[in-house]
């Protein structure tokens, strides 16, 4: 009876992690369909900012509140993980609590993971709460309807039925021992220290051994189930910032927020336009294949960079971004959460393609119109706000401007009043039709 | 204040085989928009008064290319950088001082790897050090004690950092500075970033300015301190739309400090 246990335990073990690294291999697979970028200067300071930002979730707590409940999830989620090792242990060796050997030290790490298990508990329900009694507004903005509402309500509903789950078990656990029910009971005496579960006991009160045993083990399985069930849905959810925030922090930008990338393709044209002796017509040189001409700009996912779209799966749609926006608060379609949470289901559209027929094919689709309007995309001040918003380094900004340029260099559809002032630019150096030989007038001026 | 002001250009310079100390970026907005004429008017005043050997590149100014840069326009953008970078370098110029956030910014971040690097200090930041090396002096004066609040740009403050020399000079000159709820880092936009100003707004059911504006009216300040034209022209509309211009000035820092004296 018992090794079989250990044998299922064994295959949904392996299965888990199997699907697992299918799914991370699938991620990889989809970001690398990016423009490469190179974000591997400075590693010092990257990984000091990553510190700071990631693991010190410094960003997290401009919002007092939402900020401490998310760390103490943060580090419950990190700390009581520890936990996972001695179940895995346990599992597969149909060994109790394995790491009891500690000792003094084994008893503070349970009692640890049981008071965080029970604030962990509290700070997600005050988590559910936020999002669905006292209705934060953006948490019911237009592009939270469905899926994106009910996954990040899935998330609760998991996290919240797991820390039950942890301390019912240890519950169960500890009443076994008391009993000195076999295979639960050590020689030295009680193992494990249950500062929130001995409340619990007084539920079990009566229960023969053999059902608290059957509750024991099911609390066991269905945790240990349950997060192997957990680390599978991140793929499919909203929620693989746990992981991906703190790659995406590291390759965040360094420069100043202000300075936007100069792009190389253009470089080369104005160079050429700039050079009295460049010859426009003229031909290759010998042996060198005439380059098809970069495309500017974005107009679905595979114009954008890696860096890009690894922002789209890290974004957990929070919407800081979004409630900072000056155009989203002023009732504008514009909405930087959206414009992260569309590049990511192109992408994914894309990647599904991919899985089907080994390629991809061209699908009639594409990020531009099918996703993401135009009325978005001009709304945009870029002042940088959702960018400073982000806790985990993102930059919506980057992806407007490249598809701006797309719709201003590829297709000339800038919005009129601004392809008069473009004009303008061009003719006279100025946005307005002022005549550059007046730029000094203000200074006879009276 | 009747005789017009002094402003040598870089050409004249030249031809005197001269070299300024700074020069002074003057920008499209400094240049035409009659509102941010006078602060740039303000801002040569306080240039003369602290004896900085300054220059303009007058006509020979072109947009730095900014809104077309951030309309989505990197076509025009890296010709009018390629245009002023080759006029800078020719002049050889090191050090540019200008009141436009925008070319600030522009010029400091994007122009370097383009070909053009100068020590770019926005206005602001110039007067601070002037300041700071005691050649300008700032104090009191006409607005010691008036309740001010400063709005700070978005391509100042989030975009490059800076959010105390407009804020310094201010307390220098013995301002109650007040802070609006959405100030600094989370400073709210004015609306006019990234090629807005030159266009309608997109369909919404409030204009940002007026949003702005409102922040800035919670505190009930009698002046809204500006570090930018753009910015200036958003908060005087919104100040006007709110029937309130009567009792609360747009005014630029470099204004402030010139007419605390009455430069």
């Amino acid at each position: 009876m018992q090794i079989i246990a250990q044998i299922l335990f064994a295959i949904a073990l392996v299965a888990g992690i199997v699907f697992f690294a299918r799914n991370v291999k699938r991620l990889i697979r989809n970001i690398k369909l990016g423009k490469e970028v190179d974000r591997t200067d400075n590693p010092g300071e990257r990984f000091a900012k990553m510190a700071r930002i990631a693991m010190g979730q410094s960003k997290m707590v401009r919002r007092p509140l939402a900020g401490a409940l998310h760390i103490i999830v943060y580090l419950g989620f990190i700390i009581i993980n520890i936990e996972v090792l001695e179940i895995i242990i346990d599992g597969i060796f149909g060994t109790h609590r394995i790491l009891s050997f500690l000792g003094g030290f084994y008893n503070v790490l349970i009692a640890a993971f049981e008071i965080l298990a029970f604030l962990v508990l509290v700070g997600v329900i005050l988590f559910w709460t936020r999002r669905n009694v006292s209705r934060i507004k953006r948490f019911w903005n237009r592009e939270m309807k469905g899926w994106p509402k009910n996954d990040a309500n899935n998330i609760l509903y998991f996290e919240m039925v797991l820390m039950v789950l942890f301390l019912t078990m240890n519950a169960a656990d500890y009443q076994l021992q008391l009993n000195g029910a076999t295979h639960y009971t050590s020689e030295a005496g009680i193992i494990g220290s249950f500062p929130v579960s001995q409340f619990l006991l007084p539920l079990l009160d009566g229960l023969s051994n053999s059902t608290l045993i059957i509750i024991e083990r099911i609390a066991w399985w269905a945790h240990i189930l349950g997060i192997l069930f957990f680390l599978n849905y991140l793929y499919y959810s909203k929620h693989l910032h746990i992981l991906l925030a703190f790659p995406n922090v590291y390759y965040s930008k360094l420069t100043p927020q202000g300075k936007l990338d100069n792009l190389e393709a253009v470089k080369k044209e104005v160079e050429l336009m700039m050079d009295p002796n460049a010859d426009p017509f003229a031909a290759p040189a010998e042996g060198e294949e005439e380059e098809e001409p970069e495309k500017f700009g974005a107009s679905d996912v595979f114009d954008l960079n890696q860096v890009q779209l690894l922002n789209a799966y890290t974004c957990t749609e929070c919407g800081r971004c979004t409630s900072e926006c000056p155009a989203n608060q002023t009732g504008k379609k514009l909405s930087p959460r959206k414009i992260m949470m569309d590049t990511r289901d192109r992408l994914e559209e894309v990647g599904e393609i991919i899985n089907k027929n080994g390629k991809y094919e061209d699908d009639g689709r594409q990020l531009l119109d099918d996703y993401i309007l135009r009325e978005e995309l001009w709304a945009c001040t870029t002042c940088n706000a959702c960018v400073e918003a982000c806790p985990v380094g993102i930059d919506p900004l980057s992806i407007i401007l490249d598809m701006r340029r797309y719709l201003v260099m590829e297709q000339s559809a800038a919005p009129n009043e601004l392809a008069i002032a473009m004009t303008n630019i061009e003719n006279n150096g100025a946005p307005w039709p002022y005549n550059q030989m007046d730029r000094l007038n203000w200074a006879k001026e009276k | 204040m009747a005789e017009a002001l002094k402003v040598p250009t870089m050409a004249e310079y030249m031809a005197e085989g001269k070299k300024p100390e700074v020069l002074f970026w003057v920008g499209c907005a400094g240049s035409f928009d009659d509102r941010a004429k006078k602060i740039t008017k303000a801002f040569v005043k306080l240039l003369h008064q602290a004896g900085v050997d300054f220059a303009v590149l007058g006509t020979e100014e072109s947009c730095t290319g900014d809104p077309a840069k951030r309309a989505g326009n990197e076509f025009l953008f890296q010709m009018q950088a390629a245009t002023n970078i080759e006029v800078l370098n020719g002049y050889e110029i090191k050090k540019v001082v200008t009141a436009c956030p925008h070319c600030f910014n522009t010029l400091k971040n994007e122009y370097p790897s383009l070909g053009g690097n100068y020590e770019v200090m926005h206005h602001t930041q110039f007067l601070k050090a002037l300041l700071n090396e005691g050649r300008l002096k700032v104090e009191g004066g006409k607005f010691k004690g008036k309740k001010i609040t400063f709005h700070d740009p978005c391509y100042l403050g989030r975009a490059n950092n800076e959010y105390e020399a407009p804020r310094d000079l201010l307390r220098k000159l013995e301002v109650e500075l007040v802070e609006m709820r959405k100030c600094k880092k989370e400073g709210l936009c004015c609306g006019a970033g990234g090629g807005q100003m030159f266009k309608e707004p997109e369909p919404g059911n409030k204009d940002v300015n007026i949003e702005r504006t409102e922040q800035a009216l919670e505190v009930n300040p009698e002046i809204i301190a500006a570090g930018c034209p753009f910015c200036n022209t958003m908060m005087t509309d919104g100040v006007k739309g709110k029937d309130k211009e009567d009792s609360v000035a747009v005014i630029d820092v470099a204004e402030l400090i010139a007419n605390a004296e009455d430069l």
